[in-house]
């Protein structure tokens, strides 16, 4: 059958999806891009710079949106895949609203959540006004502006690495694997934004794996003088003078350390999607003991599912970064080729 | 708390082993930063201490003397300095090129002017 005639739907349209429907509707297949927000770009949408380079997150936003404008994709927004179901002609995927659409293949693209940071209450993340997430920065950060609850200007900051990520009592004990460079990103933007607000990073183990990431960290050291406190925050109050007082232990001096902070920044894990986890338990696709998505293998098979003519592409599967989640989306769809080819 | 106090109840109290970051003296880490921008670029692997001799035969460690440093944590400095030797053996280790001799000369200078009221 020629690929013109063939229909592939993608559940998912952020970073994975919409290079999915891309990849797949230059190579001639009909797509329908299933979104459940008002437009698809998923958790980018919110983002202002990227690691390592800090290039405007726009940039990378925009070449995406010009992935998906081709004649062969039609997209369905504010909507979401709820089941797929074998057919006798093909794969019958239920839409929300109660719609259905015949399709030759699926790529789910379902992606992350982030973690709800108020589940650590132990870092009054929605007790106290000054504790925010990474992605909250990332907002004041588009506004241009990074400041207190009051409007006032903070002269420390720190971020906390691995929050809801290598942590057993919130139930994940995966890596988010993007957290510590983005707090080493989001570091370096702040002491460029605030030359006198004092910056921390308090990190279990500096996990710089991506080509220039290790040299991101050292940046932040040579040239911004960022600070790296070894040790897990264990508790966060508030003092008499409207000031965030935190406890970790230095584990580099093998003392127990407390400090006052303006803003505390939550570096937020991620975490598998609830919509995704519906959609798996709907369909029969299995999950992992860190509830992503498995698939066949972890190396040689990590886009399929094990479910004919079902393929995973992106963070449903993992933690990943856009560079590597933007790698397995192509792969995905090299995968889906391979399938209806051999059909 | 006075010895008597202490002979009465047979117990004393420690003094906090706390790094209170807000009470802390960063002079010393703003003097080095200044004369050895290197100090900066320390991220604790031990490569320094591992090789240092002084550390083979005394409780010398240049990765904690770092560490308090940039802590503000001067008292454990005080002696800390005294027992390098400064033959630059840590120099040839370091991943990150910190200058550590000077670090620890510096750091030293920072100390006498310290006890000299001149910082």
């Amino acid at each position: 059958m020629k690929s013109t005639q063939l229909h592939i739907m993608v559940a998912g349209g952020g970073v994975a999806g919409m290079e999915a429907a891309g990849t797949l509707a230059e190579m001639g297949y009909r797509v329908t891009l299933v979104e459940k927000g008002d437009e698809p770009g998923g958790h980018l949408l919110q983002w202002h710079a990227l690691f390592p380079d800090r290039r405007p997150a726009e940039e990378v936003r925009s070449y995406l949106r010009k992935r998906i404008e081709h004649r062969n994709i039609s997209i369905i927004t504010k909507t979401t895949v709820e089941k797929i179901r074998h057919h006798i002609s093909g794969l019958e995927v239920n839409l929300s609203g109660g719609t259905s659409e015949k399709a030759d293949a699926v790529i789910v693209s379902t992606g992350f959540d982030l973690f709800d940071a108020s589940r650590k209450e132990e870092y009054g993340y929605g007790i106290y006004d000054n504790v925010i997430t990474s992605a909250e920065l990332e907002v004041m950060f588009n506004r241009g502006r990074v400041a207190k609850a009051d409007g006032t200007v903070p002269s420390r900051i720190g971020l906390i690495h691995c929050v809801g990520s290598r942590d057993e009592k919130v139930n994940n004990n995966h890596c988010s694997k993007v957290c510590c460079v983005t707090a080493v990103k989001q570091a370096i933007e702040i002491r460029k934004m605030l030359p006198s607000c004092e910056v921390f990073c308090f990190y279990m183990d500096m996990r710089m794996y991506g080509p220039y990431y290790e040299e991101l960290y050292r940046e932040s050291q040579e040239f911004y003088n960022v600070n790296f406190i070894r040790g897990k925050v264990s508790e966060a109050s508030v003092n008499i003078n409207n000031r965030l007082v935190i406890k970790v232990e230095d584990t580099l001096a093998g003392r127990p350390l407390k400090m006052e902070l303006d803003i505390m920044v939550l570096m937020a894990g991620m975490e598998m999607a609830a919509s995704g986890m519906k959609l798996a338990e709907a369909s029969g696709m299995k999950r992992g003991i860190n509830r992503f998505l498995e698939t066949t293998d972890h190396h040689y098979g990590n886009n399929l599912s094990g479910i004919k003519g079902v393929f995973y592409a992106g963070t449903c599967t993992a933690p990943m970064n856009i560079t590597d989640t933007i790698s397995h989306a192509r792969a995905a769809v090299a995968e889906t080729v391979r399938y209806l080819n051999g059909r | 708390m006075s010895a008597g106090q202490a002979n009465r109840f047979g117990f004393v109290i420690n003094p906090s082993r706390l790094i209170d970051y807000d009470t802390s003296d960063r002079k010393v880490r703003e003097y080095i930063t200044l004369r050895e921008p290197s100090f900066t670029l320390c991220f604790a692997c031990g490569g320094c201490t591992a090789t240092c001799t002084a550390g083979q035969h005394t409780s010398f460690n240049l990765r904690r003397m770092n560490t308090y440093i940039r802590r503000g944590e001067i008292e454990p400095l005080r002696e800390e300095v005294t027992r390098c030797m400064l033959c630059g053996k840590c120099l040839l280790v370091c991943p990150r090129g910190v200058n550590t001799r000077n670090v620890v000369s510096v750091a030293a200078e920072a100390i006498r002017k310290l006890e000299r009221n001149e910082l």
